[in-house]
């Protein structure tokens, strides 16, 4: 997996693609360190994937601190979603909630459910992390994203030590980056006026479409979003905003709760 | 309390709960996160969840559906992710569009 490829696709459920990262192998710390020359191996493409993806992902804070500002928050607390929340789609959800005049408690329940998949991550993670106390264990946490995912699981399953430094300077870079521009997207986006006149709403929608994408992988994916789409549509004129976008959670618990007939038709 | 204080609480409890279930995946012992059925509809949700955003915020505004420019910004948008553009060209083709088709009083 190329470095360019997860750019692309930043939000996309590298979890259950994974194999099982080494389970039963590492029972101790100690066990878990490699041989010299195979630590020197990975180590510097490591940081190099590690580095590019932070970059790509950090890009793109622009725009939802931008579109934060323009759904009304401010500056501030634009930067305490992406330090406290920091997961983009739960970001991005949030003030698309709040902009499209949605009640706050429907704003903060639309990031978690967005969020879930962030828990699925730390299981899929354990075998390389664990064991992890204090401070550690809740940075980890926070890190726990998309992207530092999918960098510590592209490294080979019987490098440890590669697959740690993956996670941490991914999950750490992104952190850094996510943050800084951040304020530059919020900054940008107090002084530009109107912001339907720069197409920021079209800009938002973009960006949930974008972030779905690589998850459209099955026919059956294709369906089940489909009816999300239009039974979110259809109850937005008679619902209270927000309440159409927690129906289409509904949606995907009915569309989960069954096993599919045939392999890969569970959205990736 | 104020408006304004309540968004900040919805911002806490959010950054909140995002850390919680991130923490909880950390913690947990595997076997009872490994049951096919949860894994499934976090999947589907994830999607229902984003297509359901991406859909209200393309065709509504306050509570109508709305048919204006950036119906046209979101076909550019699947254009381009079409073709494997990375995520910040998506996003900055669709603002464009909608922002020029506005300039020339469409929407």
């Amino acid at each position: 997996m190329s470095s360019a490829d997860e750019a692309s696709a930043p939000d996309a459920d590298y979890s259950r693609r994974a194999p099982a990262p080494g389970a039963g192998e590492v029972s101790t710390p100690d066990a878990a360190e490699p041989a010299p020359a195979s630590r020197a191996s990975r180590l510097g493409p490591t940081r190099t994937q590690a580095l590019s993806v932070s970059i790509a992902t950090g890009a793109y804070a622009i725009s939802f601190g931008a579109l934060s500002v323009a759904a009304g928050l401010d500056l501030w607390q634009t930067m305490a979603l992406s330090l406290l929340v920091f997961s983009g789609g739960s970001q991005f959800a949030f003030v698309g909630v709040v902009a499209g005049g949605g009640n706050l408690a429907a704003a903060a329940a639309t990031s978690t459910f967005l969020g879930i998949r962030n828990g699925f991550y730390g299981v899929s993670l354990a075998p390389i992390l664990r064991p992890m106390r204090g401070p550690r264990l809740a940075w980890a946490a926070q890190v726990t994203i998309d992207e530092s995912t999918a960098v510590a699981l592209a490294q080979p399953p019987e490098d440890v030590p590669a697959r740690r430094q993956g996670f941490w300077w991914t999950g750490v870079g992104v952190f850094v980056l996510w943050n800084l521009v951040t304020v530059v997207g919020a900054l940008a986006g107090q002084r530009i006026g109107d912001p339907a006149d720069w197409g920021l709403d079209a800009a938002a929608a973009a960006a949930f479409l974008a972030l779905v994408w690589p998850r459209l992988a099955s026919r059956r994916a294709h369906v089940v979003a489909g009816v999300a789409a239009v039974l979110a549509l259809a109850l937005t004129p008679i619902a209270p905003a927000g309440v159409p976008i927690l129906a289409a959670a509904v949606v995907g618990i009915v569309a989960g709760w069954k096993a599919p007939r045939a392999e890969g038709e569970v959205p990736e | 309390m104020s408006a304004y204080v309540w968004v900040w609480v919805a911002i806490v409890a959010a950054g909140l709960l995002a850390w919680l279930t991130k923490l909880l995946g950390h913690v947990v012992p595997e076997r009872i996160v490994e049951n096919p059925r949860v894994h499934r509809i976090a999947a589907y949700v994830t999607v229902t969840l984003l297509m359901a955003l991406a859909a209200v915020q393309a065709f509504t505004s306050g509570g109508h559906l709305v048919a204006d420019s950036r119906i046209a910004a979101m076909a550019v948008a699947v254009v381009a992710l079409v073709l494997r553009a990375p995520f910040l060209v998506v996003v900055a083709l669709a603002a464009a569009t909608a922002a020029v088709l506005r300039l020339l009083g469409w929407g």
